[in-house]
């Protein structure tokens, strides 16, 4: 909003909007995507508005040319005005088929726009890094899509067809003016510019009090937002009149900054109509003194064609102030859907790439089109030779250094070597760093120094999306999506099996609660899962990645919300999902870890004890004091 | 349902009908404008006389003017009704959510309330607005307008009538059509919202199984069948413009032909005909915005309903008349307790419970996942009512009490607990807001608070960021505690609230909840039997059933869960999860 000065009112703001970065991409956009369109659209304005100023000054040629003279005769003979008449039925047919066109075509640009931005929004956000979802809150990007789309679609639809007309019709009205009468034209030009200077005046006013209405709005959704959240809380502590009173006072802000924003917009009409009122009298008044003294060739006819014509003439200007904050709020709309849009996407500098292979009886590795079960990272050199390495699973970390920001470190020095096969747990207290390393693996996040290998490569040689799809990962937060469960089980997958869903299920122990649903595998899960608890939710999310099939695990917190008894049964499932497969286990729950075949003790990001279970309760460190409760 | 809204209006009822009387008046002078120019051409300009010209010319400015004080009175008067109305009933859901027991807040999501106290009322309020200032002015209008036609020319205003009717016609049938399908297309665009809020939050499982081309084909799916129907839908809305453009340059010829006859034959004046044409435009523009008025408080209707929902939604928890306001001690009776969160539906969540527990008596409660655990505490200060039998809390039925005296002396640290954006010692004082420094300090002695708070910059100052975002998880349960032990509770019930607190800073706090309030009858839920162990009883439950209410010892004897869970926790008894924090 701050690029654009909300003082000037009217007219200059109008101009100064449309005429803003953000707004100049929305334009060009829709010229790009549909210039034919467009241009079949403004022929049919500017037909449209000859048509209405011809509509106006018709009056004039009836009255003039033909009814004062039939008045005289004794005889009337009607044939000439019927003619005239036929003449303007087909003029006029003409302007309505030409406005019905121009307004067809626009719903089609604009809904297409509508389109083509939503779309490459959500795909431009799709590629965005890990770092854009946790730097920005989801309200705001949510909002992108909601509100700020919506306000574009108000521009595109409706507020720049208007102005466009608006404008043509203003050309058309005042070339029809200068035509009929010069002086009487000069007359209505200084009743608009009166019009204009008062409605900016009050369009100032409001676009002010609407800036200030918009932060007490968002005050009050802050108050609301957090008190409804914790609504329980609230009543455990009796707290609920506090919370009105607290409420009340915000709540009567609102009131005030909504009260003096509307009325400031809602006076602009009435000044601006009632102004075209009085250039109504005006316009009279002169004319009729020109009229009567028989100076500068005014009529009685130019009267009638001026009355309707300062009409006309106004209306754009009314068009105007009534799209005014549609304007203003479609250019701080586009300013954020293009601020969105011109983020960075993840980059990938990547070329080894992940494929099925076969490795013949000499351990030969090579490329095959089916699932084999095997995996080899495909390495292409300069020199156009390909070299197969087998997909094995040892991930090596070597003084590794990161921060999320560039100079406040949050992982210093890590060292860690993970053979296939092995499981690896960190723990270690929130904040200890123990997610980041995980985030590091699949690349959410580059290393600031340092290297991590996997099976020998460096892992920024590795395409992204292989990378991923060669690690498995089960988080605490567990996101599924508004589908069946048996999609939402496919989901790493979309080729498998339904009887391959069920035997991840089964393997996950999901297997019992899922048939249990009404629906059984077919039940559909609205709001991701919300009919679900926690730990169902889980065991999905480990059936998940169970089907997927991945030769790296990364469990976060996988198994937090199950319960003692259940994690038992899940964790047979878990222990043959992590057979031959390299795991990084992150939970706080002993019976989770004590079968790792190292544990690394992190704190304030930094390994400070490393070993098997038993190493590390001898060596009476942090773990022992972790583990026992007791001070050392 | 309106009438629900409408109550809502109250002092700005006044304000309201002024608007309503200035929007009449602003039409009346506006209409008369056309009338008296009839005059300046017939028995002015006509007849060469230039002072009737300035004459009628000073009247109609007159009447602009007019016009103008009554439009901007009109206008400023709506802002305010509207702004009141929008701002009374916010404040009556929000009161009334206030009152919400347990399950009304269940009923609603937080997410959909919150959209009902902003968007919708927002919605309302424009709606209302609208309603205040067109829905009177177009018919006002219409009407007028109609009748300055007939008093002009009765034969001639046929024409406007033939118009009105036809457009109207058109009009209904255009708009009845687009509502129903922009109704779809609102659904769909729900949907389409879902599914990107959807992908936002799971940001990470989209990557991770490199999920983000085929996301963005269904998306695309998705926004193209939205396209469809939007077209669809404003196809029709675009009939509006040109038809009734149409009706406009039809009332021109006609006006023409039949006026040029009138005319001829004397019994219509060139002036006349000027003014009529000058009233085709305002007849027509006022059917038009009458047409955009109802559609847009059809479109309203949905926000409507949410907000009545919420206003209507009676506290089915309420004090009896007279309550008992004090609670006499901290012992517990649970008498042939069931409990299901659908009263007559589905599997009971509780079953025939009855447990006796003495005042200070320290219980513990375990149970696997879905054993309800929490909706049995819940039942202690009623945040739900039992379905069947009674909960009995020193000595007489909770239902006899008092609500703000159960609250008041029953304590509970719920599970999932917030932080407010205040100090810490405001948020500590939501416990007693009379507390001293010296109490609050006492409270978080308590409950092993104090050594972080005194580690911070502001201690009991430090500003605490919306929902506690600033402390980690154990220090926030350790807060939580302190908060609920200032209400200096008969009975306190800690919901697996130390499950982010280590074992030792745990062990702690339990030492002094033993050592330093042992008349409070303490209920305590874990999933760790190191918390619960030492407790005087321990409750098994199992599937909404008691099965085992007894001490540590007996129950490792006689009580195979307990065992079993014993078991798997055994050795060390650790947690390793936000240690130190």
């Amino acid at each position: 909003m701050s690029e654009i000065n909300r003082e000037k009112g009217g007219i200059s703001q109008t101009v100064q909007v449309v005429a803003s970065k953000s707004m100049k991409r929305v334009i060009s956009l829709v010229m790009k995507n549909y210039t034919k369109s467009i241009i079949a659209v403004f022929i049919c304005i500017i037909i449209s508005a000859i048509v209405s100023s011809i509509s106006a000054s018709s009056m004039q040629q009836i009255i003039d040319n033909y009814i004062t003279p039939l008045t005289k005769e004794t005889n009337p003979d009607f044939t000439p005005l019927a003619k005239e008449l036929l003449r303007l039925i087909c003029i006029f047919l003409l302007g309505v088929v030409a406005n019905y066109t121009y307004n067809r075509i626009m719903v089609n640009v604009g809904q297409g726009t509508m389109r083509v931005i939503r779309r490459n929004l959500f795909a431009h956000m799709e590629k965005l890094p890990i770092r854009y979802f946790d730097t920005h809150s989801h309200g705001d990007i949510m909002s992108i899509y909601t509100n700020d789309t919506d306000t574009l679609r108000q521009f595109i639809g409706i507020s720049f067809p208007q102005l466009v007309e608006a404008l043509f019709s203003l050309v058309a009205v005042f070339i029809t003016m200068v035509i009929l009468s010069p002086i009487m034209t000069v007359v209505s030009v200084i009743m608009i510019f009166i019009s204009v200077q008062a409605s900016g005046k009050a369009a100032g006013l409001s676009g002010k009090y609407f800036g200030i209405q918009q932060s007490t709005l968002g005050k009050v959704n802050g108050y609301i937002e957090e008190m409804i959240s914790g609504q329980k809380v609230v009543k455990v502590f009796n707290h609920e009149e506090k919370n009105i009173e607290g409420f009340v006072k915000i709540n009567n802000d609102l009131y005030d900054a909504s009260t003096k924003a509307n009325g400031f917009a809602n006076i602009l009409m009435p000044i601006v109509a009632q102004i075209g009122n009085l250039s109504y009298v005006v316009i009279a008044v002169v004319g009729g003194y020109f009229a009567i003294s028989g100076h500068m060739g005014v009529t009685v006819g130019t009267i009638a064609a001026f009355l309707s014509l300062v009409k006309a003439f106004n209306r754009p200007f009314m068009t105007v102030s009534q799209q005014l904050n549609a304007v203003v709020m479609a250019a701080a709309g586009s300013k954020r859907v293009f601020d969105l849009m011109d983020e960075p996407v993840e980059g990938d500098e990547g070329y080894v790439t992940l494929v099925n292979a076969k490795e013949d009886k000499n351990g030969n590795i090579s490329e095959s089109d089916e699932r084999t079960g095997i995996w080899a990272w495909k390495h292409k050199h300069s020199d156009g030779s390909l070299i197969y390495t087998k997909l094995e699973g040892n991930i090596d970390f070597e003084d590794v250094d990161f921060g999320y920001v560039p100079n406040k470190i949050v992982l210093h020095d890590i060292n860690l070597y993970a053979n296939k096969g092995q499981k690896i747990a960190f723990v270690g207290s929130t904040g200890a760093g123990k997610t980041t390393i995980t985030n590091l693996i699949n690349r959410f996040y580059d290393i600031q120094s340092g290297k991590i290998r996997y099976d020998g490569i460096n892992i920024e040689k590795i395409k992204k999306d292989d990378l991923r799809r060669s690690l498995g990962v089960v988080l605490q937060e567990t996101n599924l999506f508004s589908d069946t469960v048996m999609e939402n089980i496919r989901y790493g997958r979309p080729d498998a099996t339904d009887e391959e869903c069920r035997a991840a299920a089964r393997l996950a122990n999901a297997d019992g609660f899922i048939e249990r649903l009404p629906d059984g595998y077919n039940t559909f899960l609205h709001e991701g899962g919300a009919n679900l608890s926690q730990g169902q939710k889980q065991l999905l999310s480990i059936a998940r990645a169970a089907l997927a099939d991945p030769p790296v695990l990364i469990l976060d917190e996988a198994t937090s919300s199950i319960d003692t008894r259940t994690e038992q049964l899940v964790q047979s499932g878990m222990d043959s999902l992590m057979v031959g497969r390299t795991t990084f286990v992150i939970a706080h729950r002993l019976s989770t870890i004590k079968n790792s075949d190292v544990i690394m003790v992190l704190e304030q990001g930094r390994i400070i004890e490393r070993g098997s279970h038993e190493s590390l309760l001898e060596q009476k460190g942090r773990y022992y004091q972790l583990y026992t409760g007791k001070a050392v | 349902m309106l009438k629900e809204l409408a109550k809502h209006i109250k002092e700005f009822k006044t304000a309201s009908l002024l608007t309503v009387v200035f929007i009449l008046g602003e039409v009346v002078f506006e209409l008369l404008i056309p009338y008296m120019m009839t005059f300046i051409i017939d028995r002015g300009v006509m007849k060469g006389d230039y002072g009737a010209v300035v004459k009628y010319g000073s009247v109609m400015i007159g009447l602009a003017i007019l016009g103008l004080l009554c439009g901007v009175a009109a206008g400023l008067f709506a802002a305010k009704a509207s702004s009141g109305f929008a701002r009374n009933l916010r404040e009556a859901m929000f009161r009334n959510i206030q009152n919400f027991s347990f399950s009304n807040i269940d009923n609603f999501s937080t997410a959909s309330l919150v959209t009902r106290l902003t968007t919708d009322i927002t919605n309302i309020q424009n709606a209302y607005q609208m309603v205040l200032r067109m829905l009177m002015r177009a018919p006002a209008t219409l009407v007028f307008a109609l009748i300055m036609t007939v008093t002009i020319s009765g034969r001639m205003s046929i024409i406007f009538f033939i118009a009105t009717f036809f457009l109207s016609l058109a009009l209904i049938i255009i708009m009845t059509s687009a509502v129903r399908l922009f109704n779809q297309v609102f659904e769909k665009y729900d949907a389409l919202n879902a599914n990107v809020q959807e992908n936002i939050s799971g940001i990470r499982v989209v990557k991770s199984y490199v999920q983000e081309d085929r996301e963005i084909s269904k998306f695309e799916v998705a926004v193209t069948n939205i396209y469809r129907l939007f077209v669809k839908a404003e196809s029709r809305i675009v009939l509006n413009n040109p038809l009734m453009i149409l009706t406009v340059y039809a009332c021109i010829i006609a006006l023409s032909w039949f006026g040029a006859s009138q005319i001829t034959s004397g019994s219509l004046t060139t002036g006349a005909l000027t003014s009529l044409f000058s009233y085709v435009m305002s007849i027509l523009i006022s059917l038009m915005m009458l047409s955009f008025t109802v559609v847009m408080i059809t479109m309203s209707e949905a926000s409507a309903k949410r907000i009545a929902e919420v206003l209507k939604e009676k506290s089915d928890i309420t004090s009896k008349e007279n309550a008992c306001k004090t609670v006499a001690d901290g012992s517990i009776d649970f008498d042939n307790v069931s409990f299901s969160y659908k009263a007559g539906m589905g599997k009971p969540v509780l079953s025939d419970i009855n447990i006796h527990i003495a005042s200070g008596q320290t219980i513990g409660i375990l149970g696997g996942t879905g054993s309800s655990k929490t909706s049995f505490i819940n039942l202690i200060p009623r945040l739900y009512d039992a379905t069947a039998g009674s909960v009995y809390i020193g000595g007489k039925n909770v239902k006899d009490y008092d609500l703000k005296a159960l609250r008041d002396a029953v304590s509970v640290v719920l599970q999932k607990n917030e932080l407010f954006s205040d100090t810490i010692l405001e948020n500590l004082r939501w416990g007693n807001e009379n507390a001293t420094l010296d109490e609050v300090k006492r409270a978080c002695e308590l409950a092993c608070a104090d050594e972080f708070i005194e580690r911070m910059p502001e201690k009991y100052d430090t500003w605490i960021e919306r929902g506690g975002a600033n402390v980690s998880g154990g220090q926030k349960q350790r807060l939580c505690i302190a908060r609920a032990l200032l209400k200096n509770p008969k009975v306190l019930i800690l919901d697996d609230s130390t499950s982010a607190v280590d074992t030792a800073t745990d062990a702690k706090i339990r030492r002094a909840f033993r050592e330093e309030i042992p008349d409070i009858t303490k209920i305590i839920i874990s999933q760790r039997i190191s918390s619960i162990k030492d407790a005087d009883k321990i409750i098994v439950l199992e599937k909404g059933q008691v099965v085992g209410f007894d001490t540590h010892e007996k129950l490792l004897e006689t009580n195979e869960i307990y065992r079993s869970t014993a078991n798997a926790q055994a050795e060390g008894n650790a947690d390793f999860d936000k240690v130190g924090a």
